[in-house]
């Protein structure tokens, strides 16, 4: 896209403004995660520790949540942790860290009745409207651990106690972080970051005892469905890059379960929510031919024991893909979610008023937090007690903190986790002093926004923890701050050495703009990576072709070009997302079988194999080497499971 | 659907201390033509339709059309946001209309106080595993 000409910036690469800020603990990111962190650090510090937070949007409205909600998908209630541990390992292929889910499912009910308290209104069943969760208030729920909510303002309301919690002078926002530092004399020392501001010519230098990394997933790795105007309209928020994954590993933090990824199943091009379709309002999905195809293929899931089905009898999210793969390849499409069935057999016995609230449920369910599909029902005049919608599996996301597990390894907690899941400080990555929640942490999914807000005030507790464990600690960055200034200014510097060459700055054999580097990213990756247009099958000879690209890809990123902030913004993320696409192939080319079927295959490893496969795949880039290590790491059932 | 900014009502934000939309906005989209004193969404394609700079634009300036590329032209889902609810008009491509109306808060904006009647934990607590509002409580382990 054309950015307007007179936003031209780039000069600034001659006369950066540098502010050197030296603080206690640094939060970067401002969405569920690093909002817990905040509320919980700030408390424990109780004014003895400096704590500064860095968002790269604006707090009310920045990470998965800014839309809003229209469900809090983590409330255990009646559940007990050990539930909430099964559920999840069943959901995630049976390769999840008992420990870290365990400690989420046993600290997330308190948080969500801290929300309802700051102002979130959590839906009550009949009779117990007056009540909160807190007094005994039963939530609506839509399944076995959601409760629904009117959550248009859910961030905005959490967002607000972040910051009263932490004070307004401690929050920098439109500062992108662009890169971690290590410590100048400690080996694996996390001593601060860098990066710069979206908003004028001035770039940051943080020095911190203590870092927590929290930027969400990645989105825009693959080519998406939509090419044209509709790019935007990911599942997940477009503007995660994989600024965590990326930023962690280039300091050497190990990472796991990278070669996961989530294909959500949506509402055709809206990618609006379905849960509550399928949950609260009792909806099927149906093939071309109207057939219950759940139903009629069953029999296909007995080959991936014993994933087919939880307690509940619900098959793991990539399987239900993986049936619906099968009928979209076998041309019964298109795939559509019976809504009209589903709202007939529910109002069946309700009266006018109480069909017009359910009417109402429905829509909301989507205006809380996904607009676009709205605005598709009504470009379409779909009527969801009158018409069917269309169903498709979207490109694929990498994230940790919903259906999907990528992310960092990191500490467990001290009473559960096992001594080789533990070095001291629970959610700190094998990086000191770096620590992480919510999308960040791997092999622990379905945390989603109450999930990650818990997490994240376990890693604010274990960060004070560290940073009183480390007074003394004086880090040290080794690199002199106009040398940092220099590489995060480099793609202005790409822009000005060359714009005059040719007649239209946006064409110039010099250098690549930033949308054309996630253009060759998202192809290749679609193409060898198991995007979309191979039906998200790939194998050793098409990955190896990958990583040749990606190499190239690599090479030219240092290339990139940026006239504006808003460029350099995007040349920023874009080369965090192939960071990010890089481990994602490095982990499924190691894995030597189809774990997740219904998000990828390998046509050369297609079946599941638990005799040498049920393990974590971690890997490690040496910081020193530049070199990637990839190793099978044990996997252990603390809770046992069926 | 991009968000679009109507001009005969944008006055680029003159009497705020910063433009509305450009402060919210989550993936650093609108940008203010300083000359005309206009907004307006210099990456639509980027556009989460998230609805942030919709709601949040003071003079009503900003709506949002489906996306060109997959939807049929003419529908909309028009917000009014107030402090403690958001009323919807959604408009079919075929003129008919709903309207819905949602609670959004029950606390009045900037009231929250995050650590009233909280419990303030002392540094010895720093070595269990309780967050701050679990102190003392025993907590479930795996057995």
């Amino acid at each position: 896209m054309v950015t307007p000409q007179e936003n031209y910036q780039a000069d600034f690469a001659n006369n950066p403004v540098i502010e050197e800020v030296e603080t206690d603990i640094l939060i970067i990111g401002g969405g569920m995660s690093a909002c817990g962190v905040a509320y919980e650090s700030a408390r424990w510090a109780n004014g003895k520790y400096k704590i500064t937070l860095v968002d790269k949007a604006a707090m009310d409205r920045s990470g998965a949540v800014a839309q809003g909600l229209s469900a809090i998908n983590t409330y255990l209630g009646e559940n007990t942790p050990e539930d909430y541990v099964k559920m999840v390992s069943n959901d995630l292929m049976g390769i999840t860290r008992d420990d870290l889910v365990y400690d989420v499912g046993r600290h997330v009910d308190g948080t969500v009745q801290l929300f309802e308290e700051w102002g979130l209104p959590i839906w009550k069943q009949p009779g117990d409207e007056g009540k909160t969760l807190a007094e005994g208030g039963k939530p609506v729920r839509s399944g076995k651990w959601q409760v629904m909510i009117n959550g248009e303002s859910y961030k905005l309301i959490v967002a607000e106690a972040a910051k009263n919690a932490l004070g307004i002078d401690n929050i920098i926002e439109r500062c992108f972080i662009v890169k971690l530092l290590l410590d100048e004399n400690e080996d694996n020392r996390i001593a601060g970051a860098v990066g710069f501001s979206a908003r004028e010519n001035k770039i940051y230098i943080f020095k911190a005892k203590t870092v927590f990394m929290g930027c969400g997933g990645a989105v825009n790795i693959f080519r998406p469905r939509s090419t044209g105007e509709g790019m935007g309209r990911a599942w997940y928020p477009v503007w995660n890059a994989g600024s965590t994954y990326a930023m962690a590993a280039q300091v050497g933090a190990e990472m796991t379960t990278m070669e996961n990824r989530f294909v959500p199943a949506r509402f055709k091009d809206g990618y609006g929510p379905v849960g509550a379709w399928f949950l609260l309002f009792k909806s099927k999905a149906i093939n071309g031919l109207g057939e219950d195809y759940s139903e009629t293929l069953k029999d296909m899931l007995k080959e991936y024991p014993p994933y087919p089905q939880n307690a509940a009898g619900v098959p793991a999210t990539c399987l239900r893909n993986h049936l619906m793969l099968h009928e979209m390849k076998n041309g019964r499409g298109p795939i559509l979610m019976d809504t009209p069935t589903g709202m007939a057999n529910l109002s069946k016995n309700m009266d006018k008023k109480q069909i017009k609230h359910l009417e109402a449920e429905a829509w909301e369910d989507f205006l809380d937090m996904c607009i676009g599909q709205a605005n598709v029902w009504a470009g379409m005049n779909i009527r969801p007690e009158e018409s069917a919608s269309e169903l498709m599996p979207t490109e694929p996301y990498l994230l940790g903190s919903h259906a999907g597990a990528c992310g960092i390894w990191v500490s467990g907690p001290s009473d559960i986790a096992p001594e080789e899941w533990q070095w001291g400080y629970n959610r700190m990555t094998t990086v000191k002093g770096l620590f992480t929640a919510g999308d960040g942490v791997g092999a622990s999914g379905h945390k989603f926004s109450s999930g990650s807000f818990t997490e994240g005030r376990l890693a604010g507790k274990s960060a004070v923890q560290f940073t009183r464990d480390n007074d003394d600690f004086s880090p040290s960055l080794g690199h002199s701050k106009e040398e940092l200034a220099a590489e995060v200014y480099r793609p202005f510097h790409n822009y000005l050495d060359s714009k005059d060459y040719t007649t239209d700055p946006m064409i110039n054999p010099n250098y690549i703009r930033p949308r054309m580097v996630m253009f060759r990213l998202n192809k290749m990756m679609d193409e060898y990576v198991a995007g979309t247009s191979t039906y998200y099958t790939t194998s050793e000879k098409m990955m190896d072709q990958a990583l040749h690209l990606l190499g190239m890809l690599k090479e030219d990123s240092l290339k990139m070009a940026a006239k504006d902030l808003h460029e350099l913004l995007r040349a920023w993320e874009n080369y965090h997302r192939i960071w990010t696409a890089e481990m994602h192939l490095r982990h499924i080319y190691f894995r030597k079988e189809t774990r997740y079927p219904g998000f990828y295959y390998r046509s050369d490893y297609p079946k599941l194999d638990e005799e040498n496969w049920k393990c974590f795949v971690n890997s490690r880039f040496d910081p020193k080497t530049e070199e990637w290590e990839m190793k099978k790491v044990p996997h252990k059932d603390l809770v046992p499971k069926p | 659907m991009p968000t679009f900014v109507i001009k005969e009502k944008c006055d680029g934000c003159k009497g705020q201390d910063k433009t509305a939309c450009m402060y919210i906005c989550p993936h650093d989209l609108m940008y203010l033509d300083k000359d005309r004193m206009l907004a307006q969404n210099q990456e639509p394609d980027q556009c989460w339709e998230c609805y942030s700079c919709v709601k949040i634009c003071p003079q009503q300036a900003i709506e949002a059309r489906p996306y060109a590329d997959f939807v049929p032209m003419g529908g909309t889902s028009i917000p009014l946001r107030s402090s403690d609810s958001i009323m919807w008009t959604i408009k079919f491509r075929d003129g008919k209309l709903k309207r819905f109306k949602f609670p959004i808060r029950t606390t009045p904006e900037g009231s929250i106080k995050a650590y009233d009647g909280k419990p303030q934990p002392s540094e010895d607590d720093l070595d269990n595993n309780n967050l701050f509002t679990e102190l003392g409580k025993e907590l479930p382990s795996i057995s």
